[in-house]
């Protein structure tokens, strides 16, 4: 574990090194609070919650996780440190965890410093505070599913904007694997079985029952086995692919 | 001890390296040589296990590469071509980084980290981030790294490109210090520096060694070994010298050069031609500038073998 909490400290101090965290942060928080209010209707709605804050999350998240994670592999490809990382004595799998985690805690930061709505909030009525811990909760699961999946998507290439748009249409069907929209490319040809499987993996549908304040057992493994699933196949591609 | 046997490395479209095999014992500095694209860095890549061979084996210290890769980059300090690191990070982080991830830990960590600074020069810059280094001081930060574990095996890809004479100068004092206990391979298209600090030069062409020597023996290979050059203080004495030497029986041939008034003379196979040279120059009259016997040149070997 050691060797991954290096990785881990190195990759969140190279987000700070650049002007990446400071945009990214901004741009979180400007767009969150912007939907939160316009689109959502925060004031009018009269309603003591944060339903209208946590609606667009999965939104935000689809464009701006695939430009924070576009760079985790394929930035190491083009620049060639990957050979340098690789022959060190570090294990694959230490490496792609150490990354993805300094990723997701700098998401968590990103997410921690909205709190100022979380204030507002509570000044202006008695919300359940246990269904905003859940959706934070649930916000913070899905930022790392997608960032188990940017992650693959930047070990396949050394191209980042390649990276980033396999990321963003690959979180776009993942998170919408249970609507009209992918259902209808596998209606009419596959087995009721196979339509139900892919309408299960969606992650709109099992952020939405944590939103709704219930911290299900089976949508917290969901996450678990989607990033766990992700990460492993970064390892393999690395492991397969490094010297490409 | 560093062993590979019948290494090969096949791409679908090209084959990088071809059944390279070889030991390499402590005490050895070896040269990797051979025309751009040759295969060297890919067999170094296979050492280092950052590239897994088609088929054959390498091991390091008794590690193979595939099977205990752990093991083997334990005892392996690696610079890869180009000397890559994270050019946000600064210097004196990227060490601790390196050093860390090395196992070094407290009061030996910091006299490493304090040797390798003073031993690459690196102090001006330590608070400097590596991207707006100059190329220089970016390949002295890569081989600082590679040696920060003081590793009982160096595996150095164009330790020297892209450093001045002075650097290179230092550069190649620190491979003689570590020679001595340490196994060493670098690769370079620089031959003098194979001459300068190998014990042992390996050509590689079109994926395949081609030879396998010691640099003296390498150049003894030439057709300019024990060759005599000969500068004549008047150019018009130059045409006469030219005659009376090629007419010397152990002459091979006679090479001129018009401009530096020189003449070479190319032995017959074995013969040593000095003496004779010399004799002859005395009973003819010529005016000497310069006069000494060649030991023979590794480029033109180079050419010869790899073309």
């Amino acid at each position: 574990m050691r060797n991954v909490a290096l990785i881990l400290r190195r990759e969140l101090a190279s987000y700070f090194a650049t002007p990446l965290a400071y945009v990214f942060i901004l741009i979180f928080l400007v767009l969150a609070n912007a939907f939160t209010f316009y689109v959502g209707d925060f004031y009018q709605r009269g309603q003591a919650d944060l339903r209208p804050f946590f609606l667009f999350h999965p939104w935000l998240y689809l464009f701006l996780i695939p430009a924070l994670t576009m760079k985790l592999w394929a930035e190491e490809r083009k620049s060639g440190s990957i050979e340098l990382l690789m022959t060190l004595p570090v294990k694959t799998w230490e490496a792609v965890l150490g990354k993805y985690l300094a990723a997701w805690l700098f998401t968590g930061l990103a997410l921690a410093l909205t709190f100022p709505i979380w204030i507002t909030v509570n000044y202006l009525g008695s919300p359940d505070n246990g269904v905003i811990f859940a959706s934070y909760l649930g916000s913070l699961l899905l930022a790392g599913g997608f960032l188990a999946i940017g992650s693959c998507m930047s070990a396949l290439t050394r191209n980042q904007v390649v990276a980033f748009i396999l990321g963003v249409v690959a979180c776009f069907v993942l998170l919408l694997a249970g609507y009209p929209l992918v259902l209808d490319a596998f209606r009419g040809w596959a087995p009721q079985t196979l339509i139900e499987a892919v309408a299960s993996l969606s992650l709109l549908t099992h952020f939405q029952s944590i939103t709704r304040g219930v911290l299900e057992a089976r949508d917290v493994l969901y996450f678990a086995m989607l990033i766990a699933f992700f990460l492993f196949t970064t390892t393999v591609a690395i492991d397969l692919r490094k010297a490409d | 001890m560093i062993k590979t046997e019948h290494l090969c490395k096949r791409y679908p479209s090209v084959t990088a390296v071809e059944d390279v095999t070889f030991e390499v014992q402590p005490g050895e500095v070896l040269g990797f040589l051979g025309p751009n694209g040759a295969g060297k860095t890919t067999t170094m890549r296979m050492l280092a296990g950052f590239v897994t061979p088609t088929t054959g084996r390498a091991s390091i210290c008794g590690h193979d590469v595939e099977r205990e890769p752990l093991a083997a980059r334990q005892c392996l300090g690696y610079l890869p071509e180009g000397a890559p690191s994270y050019g946000e990070m600064r210097v004196a982080a990227f060490l601790e980084f390196i050093a860390e991830l090395r196992r070094l830990d407290g009061a030996r960590k910091r006299t490493r980290l304090d040797y390798v600074t003073e031993r690459l020069q690196l102090s001006s810059v330590l608070d400097r981030p590596i991207e707006t280094l100059s190329k220089g001081f970016r390949r002295r930060v890569g081989l600082a790294q590679a040696i920060i574990h003081d590793p009982p095996v160096l595996i150095l890809d164009e330790p020297t490109d892209g450093l001045d004479p002075n650097q290179k100068h230092e550069v190649r004092t620190l491979i003689d210090e570590m020679a001595r206990e340490k196994i060493i391979v670098i690769s370079t298209h620089i031959l003098e520096e194979v001459e300068a600090v190998c014990t042992r030069a390996i050509i590689i062409a079109r994926g395949r060694i081609v030879a396998d020597d010691t640099p003296l023996q390498l150049t003894s290979r030439s057709r300019y070994h024990n060759a005599v050059s000969l500068q004549l203080a008047r150019s018009d004495q130059l045409q006469a010298a030219r005659a009376a030497v090629a007419g010397l029986a152990a002459v091979a041939s006679v090479e001129v050069s018009e401009r530096e008034a020189r003449l070479t003379a190319l032995p017959r196979s074995g013969a040593m031609i000095l003496q004779e040279v010399a004799a002859l120059a005395a009973s003819q009259g010529l005016q000497l500038k310069e006069l000494h016997l060649e030991s023979g040149r590794l480029d033109e070997v180079f050419r010869t073998i790899t073309a």
